[in-house]
């Protein structure tokens, strides 16, 4: 310990022989602890802890002249499309109709949330064929039946099934970045295996701005 | 009849435990901290559940509320070799000071002509040269010139990295020191100004980009 008891004191003894009178090594501790608080406040206050990720996202390449788009390929077959705008989200499935045809009506938009009501409810019920085949085998890999790699390869298999959802992105002029990165983030949470941002059409900025007067 | 004295105690508390502690999380925090280069532009990442790390080799594309756009690159060997290039292209010199001001300043992010006085301002100042930041537009796309070099630039300085550290450890893969694309987009950034830039990579059939979020834990919102 830092303190010496002195309470002794004065220059006699039990003996009565005469001493040099002991000064106290007791050091005041209070400035120290400040000192230290103080900069203990101040790395706690400036340190940050999450260092920023990346999330990975691959854009489909631009066509080229000769390229020949196979009509068969081109049909889109499970496909779900959001169309984004400030801070609102509208989707609908399967392919554009302007006008009735075949006896279907024409598109119209429906309006969800970035909440987990909305986008992501939506998401899992639609994508439930990957989410199904996903949960048997999250069993097994906690059980420890499967390693990794085999649940990855599975997976991946699953999400490029024809039967997966399939996602196409289209984003007007008033979408900020923070709404293309929710929607992307969420599907990432529920395993669409396509997803592709694409460009918007003029019918579609059309309902679009009717949507969101 | 002598009084009974009580042994006084002193009221002072023993304060060493409590600075040892107290020098010990300075301690702490202080090793853990890192120091980060103030950046010219603050952007607000979005958050995401992703939690995948920076890649080793890297560029940058910011790009910032005002849809400013701004380059940079983590290394020093490929922003001394893709600057040869663009002077090269673009036909310009700079001066020592000037030089070593390019190394130093994290993020270019102004037009090809007004690069010596981005780089000569003081930071202060250094928003006078910004001005729209590096153009996009198809006429003069100068942000493809600073990819384009960045990518065939980038390909030789991952290798010398890949060839150092092999040396100390076989087991890295080649794949983690290719150069990676990643947009810095802030929160409030139109999703449009980020085309353009997204739209520059397309062109140069880079179309594996990677997008700059905070990691937010699973359920949050």
């Amino acid at each position: 310990m830092a303190q010496i008891d002195d309470s002794g004191g004065g220059g006699h003894d039990k003996k009565g022989k005469k001493r040099a009178k002991k000064s106290s090594t007791h050091v005041d501790m209070t400035p120290l602890v400040d000192l230290a608080f103080l900069l203990l406040t101040f790395f706690v206050l400036t340190s940050t802890f999450s260092d920023p990720k990346v999330m990975s996202l691959t854009y489909p390449a631009k066509p080229k002249p000769d390229d020949v788009i196979d009509p068969d390929k081109a049909k889109v077959n499970n496909a779900i499309t959001f169309l984004l705008s400030k801070d609102k989200i509208y989707y609908y499935e399967g392919a554009f109709k302007k006008e009735p045809t075949d006896g279907m009506p024409a598109t119209t938009l429906e309006e969800t949330n970035f909440s987990a009501d909305g986008v992501r409810k939506l998401l899992i019920e639609k994508n439930s064929f990957v989410l199904n085949k996903k949960a048997p085998l999250l069993r097994d890999l906690q059980a420890g039946k499967i390693s990794d790699e085999k649940m990855k390869e599975e997976l991946g298999k699953a999400k490029g099934n024809k039967e997966a959802l399939k996602v196409l992105i289209k984003t007007n002029e008033r979408a900020t970045c923070r709404n293309f990165i929710d929607l992307i983030d969420e599907l990432k949470i529920n395993d669409i295996g396509v997803m592709a941002p694409v460009d918007l059409m003029k019918s579609e900025e059309d309902l679009i701005n009717a949507k969101d007067k | 009849m002598p009084k009974i004295k009580i042994p006084k105690s002193s009221p002072s508390i023993d304060m060493t435990p409590m600075v040892d502690l107290a020098f010990l999380l300075v301690t702490f925090f202080m090793l853990s901290a890192k120091t980060r280069v103030a950046d010219v532009v603050e952007v607000d990442t979005p958050y995401s559940v992703e939690d995948k790390e920076f890649p080793k080799n890297y560029v940058i594309v910011t790009v910032d509320k005002n849809g400013r756009k701004f380059f940079s690159m983590n290394s020093v060997e490929l922003k001394t070799a893709v600057l040869a290039d663009m002077q090269k292209q673009y036909k310009f010199q700079l001066t020592k000071h000037q030089m070593e001001s390019y190394l130093k300043i994290p993020s270019i992010g102004c037009e090809i002509k007004n690069l010596p006085g981005y780089l000569d301002a003081k930071e202060s100042d250094r928003n006078k040269y910004i001005g729209i930041g590096i153009p996009t537009d198809s006429t003069n796309n100068q942000l493809k010139s600073w990819i384009d070099y960045s990518n065939r630039r980038g390909l030789t300085v991952g290798k010398d990295m890949y060839d150092k550290d092999f040396e100390k450890n076989p087991e890295i893969q080649v794949s983690d020191y290719k150069p990676k694309f990643i947009l810095k987009a802030d929160n409030e950034a139109l999703y449009l100004q980020a085309k353009d830039v997204i739209e520059t990579f397309r062109d140069l059939e880079l179309t594996n980009l990677n997008f700059v979020t905070s990691l937010q834990m699973k359920g949050e919102k």
